[in-house]
């Protein structure tokens, strides 16, 4: 059982952000990693700041080319709703966790979170999206830090994903099967201005862009490319699902299989 | 302490709870819907699963004081009133879908989830859809079964519980 702890559900974002300026406070969006870790005593904050019935954060709109997803947009509604603007993200949202965790974790509390091994990361930072809170915009090359670290700021709220929608794109997630988690996933984006990838799954620091790859897609968008290059040289997880030279390896041949859906 | 009101398999439910209380705490030990199970606390088996405005939820990783106003279903809520099984719960019946049983309250929420949104799901969709429902005995394949004969779609003698 957890602590005890206090629940609020704030109406507004101003009231939203005016809670969680108390460090003593915790926001909670989906709730599928953070009551668990409660559960679990790791974290004990005293209030819960929850922003389901806070106004305006939820739900797919298309504004400027890009498509702008509400923060507790749930995973099982851009699996839905996404399919007709950026099927690569739908399809993502469709393979996390499973139905029950689709149907309650949301978007922006995954990407607050930054879980290494978290999916949404590798499509905002391959997307080139930008990352939109209360306070200002933040482009997801400036956002991801590292493990579970990000550029918000304590109490900072995150409000809004804006995805630029490539020619194309395509997830690839290598699943640990017991937590349905990537042990490693790469996303790659497919721009008229060149190619992004983004590996999630796979590094100490988190997410990250495989430039080299990146560049030989620029020069040939053909998996050869992809296969010819040395893994990246990178510090990798290593754990009892698996080592980092074999995480390694499979960033380049996970990449190398997204390219040929791509191109199929 | 948080007041809520909510509806239980279609029953007015007022209460005061703890802001920590989860949805299954509350369904087992306040209103004795025990079919309820809890198999792993750590939001893996999908033994907890149950509706929440018609959503199926892992209900060991909801907070009550967040569902002011929700609707809630739970296996109890299944069956007619009369205790006439579901199409879904006379399969697993038929098909023998369980073994333990430990498992079926949760598989029965989930795969219902499915049925209505998708009436005739593949295999292939049925199992993806099961990812979160984790069987100890490890009977999935007449669970599987059970869901193809509840949706009218086991050939060659199968009971068809839709009909």
């Amino acid at each position: 059982m957890m602590h005890p702890l206090d629940v609020t559900l704030p109406r507004t974002l101003d009231e939203a952000v005016e809670l969680a300026q108390d460090d003593d406070n915790q926001l909670l969006s989906g709730g599928q990693t953070l009551i668990p870790t409660l559960k679990a005593r790791l974290s004990m904050p005293a209030r819960l700041i929850a922003l389901r019935a806070v106004a305006g954060l939820s739900g797919l709109r298309m504004a400027g080319g890009h498509l702008c997803i509400g923060a507790t947009t749930t995973h099982a509604t851009v699996a839905r709703d996404a399919g007709a603007h950026y099927p690569a993200l739908a399809a993502l949202a469709g393979n996390i966790g499973d139905p029950s965790v689709r149907n309650r974790g949301t978007i922006g509390g995954s990407l607050a979170n930054n879980d290494p091994s978290a999916c949404y990361p590798s499509a905002a930072l391959a997307s080139g999206a930008v990352i939109v809170t209360n306070a200002r915009e933040i482009a997801a090359d400036d956002y991801f830090l590292g493990m579970f670290e990000t550029a918000l700021d304590p109490g900072e709220i995150v409000t809004e994903l804006r995805f630029p929608i490539p020619m194309a794109a395509h997830y690839v997630k290598f699943r640990q099967p017991a937590s349905r988690f990537a042990l490693t996933g790469v996303f790659v984006a497919r721009f008229a201005t060149g190619v992004r990838v983004a590996v999630t799954g796979a590094s100490e620091s988190g997410v990250f862009r495989w430039t080299e790859a990146e560049a030989a897609l620029n020069e040939s968008f053909t998996p050869d490319a992809v296969e010819a290059l040395s893994p990246p040289a990178l510090r990798m997880i290593s754990d009892l699902h698996g080592s980092g030279e074999y995480r390694a390896h499979l960033t380049r041949v996970l990449t190398a299989d997204a390219i040929r859906a791509i191109l199929a | 302490m948080h007041s809520v009101s909510l509806s239980v398999n279609g029953a007015s439910v007022q209460a005061q709870v703890e802001g920590r209380m989860l949805l299954v705490e509350f369904l087992r030990e306040r209103l004795g819907l025990t079919g309820t199970h809890v198999g792993c606390d750590t939001s893996q088996c999908g033994a907890c699963t149950v509706h929440l405005d018609g959503m199926q939820v892992k209900s060991c990783s909801v907070l009550v004081a967040e569902l002011d106003g929700a609707e809630v279903r739970t296996i109890e809520g299944i069956a007619a009133p009369d205790g006439t099984l579901s199409p879904l719960q006379a399969a697993f019946q038929a098909e023998h879908g369980l073994q333990c049983g430990y498992c079926t309250p949760g598989m029965i929420m989930s795969l219902s989830a499915l049925l209505a949104d998708n009436p005739k799901p593949s295999e292939a969709e049925i199992r993806h859809h099961l990812e979160g429902n984790i069987c100890r005995c490890t009977g999935y394949h007449n669970i599987v079964r059970a869901a193809l004969a509840a949706s009218g779609q086991l050939p060659g003698g199968g009971h068809d519980a839709s009909a």
